[in-house]
């Protein structure tokens, strides 16, 4: 079990410098989002607001840092986040809770889509090394994945919803109807998220087929995969069961540590789509200066982001043996 | 944001180095041998060029709203005209520079700090080893983009050199995990052993023995960092978080953007901005994949045996 216990150790450090992250960044940064703000409002903010941001924000000097930092903590793990600038008087953690499951549900759905497809056309083109597939489609992947996401976001947008008229112009559902448990409401959340998905798909598969491709490549290369041929079996069968199987091992543990990359990229189609989830919040909380809403943001997507390498570790841990010998 | 999916690299075989000149002559050969490199290096020498020659390119001056709004393309205007009246090709062929150097600078400063990173981890080695790997990864897994937001929102519109710093500050993590696994291989090495038994100091040893036997991959993260560069600018310039007085072609799609270029049917404006970016990123990604091969030879692309 050491390999979990040194995992869990990440995660609790990680997690760690995250929320510490956040609470030296306005401390070290230029300028004063407290003073911005009330020049923003002309003075229409009450003294008292400033004051309570100055606290959140760190900027009232009159108590230690190392107490400041303490009740900082606090507050973070009592999911005490403040009032949120841009929604007011809406509480940070309600915003939060709107938009999570949104993203969630895109990024999550979009990213297993991506790794999966992504494993098989890379298996697929190590076994057939130099062929019709591996000779076109890991170049092409190349290029897509050089594409700015938001960038193919918008040209998506431009030829398959304006010009075609096949999908609705963003959103997570028809903006003129309510969220309820009914098969058009459904209907709607797919036709409404398929570009977005299909968008985060196209510029993140490179990296998995590449991944995928070069590890299986090296596997192929071993003793037992030379054994399994010539004992006679199915290709098929050496192809996923001996060499597929064990060169995703390192593909997974990549992906879980790329998870950090993908959500990045996401935020950016959520952003081109209107879609409502976290990405697309920071982005008006960044329009308004909502220091408060951001930085919640950024430790939630932080928070997500850790709790899917948490759960791919785990998922290492019960296919690979080797991970659970205690070395 | 391109996906880089992070592996512990196998430890791979040093380029046999008799002389520098070896390597280099070596790395060029291979270079002209892969279709896939030339074409990053003619799109690269492509920009560089026109980054140079902007003046002589382009016809107008990029901020001048002397013309009529939302032009097509015409023989005047080859881009067609901003809803500011402003030429689109002059902006693009200006924006070039910031786009080129953006990416080249943090490229490297990232890259240099991967290699102080990664190298002194693996060679001093114990408990400083595993802090800075530790480092490295709580740098790796936590979101950049989110990050990059928030540090730039706080730093203000502070142009080029806020940019630069918020990129670089994110994307070394990457490399620096890759050149500590290459340099762990390296480290129980002879010929270090000879330098060791030599009497040579850690900075030596470091600077004239290891470092050379890593060119090919410090090359190839010096790629990858500066395809993250590429559209880490990008991304933060279109949601407004760069200097909108700043010519590049992530400030032109924030414009565009803003004022519904795609609804207000100059798709051109949105366009042409975007295939430069990923022209330019294509080029880094694709010498990367060809270095990936050069420094990995289980990879290289085998004729298929005819049976």
């Amino acid at each position: 079990m050491s390999y979990l216990v040194r995992r869990l150790e990440f995660f609790f450090i990680t997690l760690w410098a995250a929320l510490t992250i956040n609470f030296i960044l306005p401390r070290v940064m230029p300028g004063n989002p407290a003073q911005a703000m009330l020049v923003r409002y002309h003075g229409r903010v009450s003294p008292q607001t400033i004051h309570t941001l100055e606290v959140a924000l760190g900027l009232n000097n009159h108590q230690p840092i190392f107490q400041q930092y303490l009740q900082y903590l606090g507050n973070t793990l009592t999911g005490n986040f403040g009032t949120s600038v841009t929604f007011f008087p809406s509480s940070v953690g309600d915003i939060v809770k709107q938009g999570l499951p949104w993203t969630l549900g895109l990024v999550g759905m979009s990213t297993v889509i991506a790794f999966a497809l992504g494993t098989v056309i890379g298996m697929l083109s190590a076994w057939r090394r130099g062929g019709f597939l591996d000779a076109i489609l890991p170049p092409v992947f190349i290029v897509t994945s050089a594409f700015p996401y938001f960038w193919l976001g918008l040209i998506v947008l431009l030829v398959l919803s304006l010009t075609l008229g096949w999908f609705p112009l963003g959103f997570a559902y028809d903006i003129t109807g309510s969220i309820e448990l009914s098969w058009s409401f459904v209907g709607q959340v797919i036709s409404h998220g398929f570009l977005p998905a299909l968008t985060i798909v196209i510029t993140s598969i490179g990296g998995w087929i590449l991944t995928m491709r070069n590890t299986m490549i090296t596997t192929l290369a071993e003793d037992y995969v030379k054994m399994a041929r010539a004992k006679g079996l199915s290709p098929v069968r050496i192809m996923f069961m001996y060499a597929g199987r064990n060169a995703i091992l390192p593909n997974l543990t990549g992906f879980a540590m790329s998870l950090g990359f993908v959500i990045s990229g996401a935020i950016l189609v959520e952003i081109v789509f209107n879609y409502p989830g976290l990405g697309f919040t920071l982005l008006q909380a960044v329009h308004s200066e909502d220091f408060a809403l951001m930085q919640t943001l950024f430790l939630m997507i932080t928070l997500a982001v850790l709790i899917a390498v948490l759960a791919a570790d785990i998922l290492t841990a019960w296919l690979d043996p080797r991970t659970r010998e205690a070395s | 944001m391109a996906v880089r999916v992070v592996i512990d690299v196998a430890p791979m075989e040093a380029p046999p180095a008799s002389t520098r000149a070896g390597v280099l002559g070596a790395v060029g050969l291979a270079l002209l041998r892969s279709r896939k490199a030339m074409f990053g290096v003619a799109m690269l020498a492509f920009f560089s060029l026109v980054a140079v020659l902007a003046p002589v390119i382009a016809p107008y001056d990029p901020h001048a709203l002397q013309f009529d709004p939302i032009l097509g393309p015409s023989a005047q205007h080859l881009l067609g005209t901003t809803s500011f009246g402003q030429d689109i090709f002059s902006q693009l062929v200006w924006s070039t520079r910031q786009s080129l150097v953006l990416a080249i600078v943090a490229g490297l400063v990232a890259t240099l700090i991967s290699v102080i990173v990664g190298v002194s981890a693996a060679y001093l080695g114990g408990l400083w080893d595993h802090v800075l790997n530790l480092f490295t990864d709580v740098f790796l897994v936590i979101p950049t983009l989110p990050l990059m937001i928030v540090v730039a929102a706080y730093a203000g519109s502070g142009g080029v050199a806020v940019l630069i710093a918020v990129i670089v500050l994110t994307g070394w993590s990457y490399g620096a995990r890759q050149l500590r696994s290459q340099a762990l291989s390296l480290r129980n090495r002879e010929f270090l052993e000879a330098a060791r038994v030599r009497g040579e100091r850690s900075p030596y040893i470091i600077v004239f023995e290891v470092l050379p036997n890593m060119t090919s991959l410090i090359v190839a993260i010096f790629l990858g960092a500066a395809l993250y560069a590429v559209l880490a600018a990008a991304g933060l310039q279109f949601i407004g978080l760069g200097d909108p007085n700043d010519l590049s072609w992530g400030t032109m799609l924030y414009w565009a953007q803003a004022n519904g270029a795609l609804l207000a049917g100059s798709p051109i404006w949105v366009l042409a901005p975007g295939i430069c970016i990923a022209l330019l990123g294509a080029a880094f990604a694709l010498l990367n994949y060809a270095f990936d091969e050069l420094s990995n030879p289980a990879l290289r692309p085998v004729r298929r045996k005819k049976a």
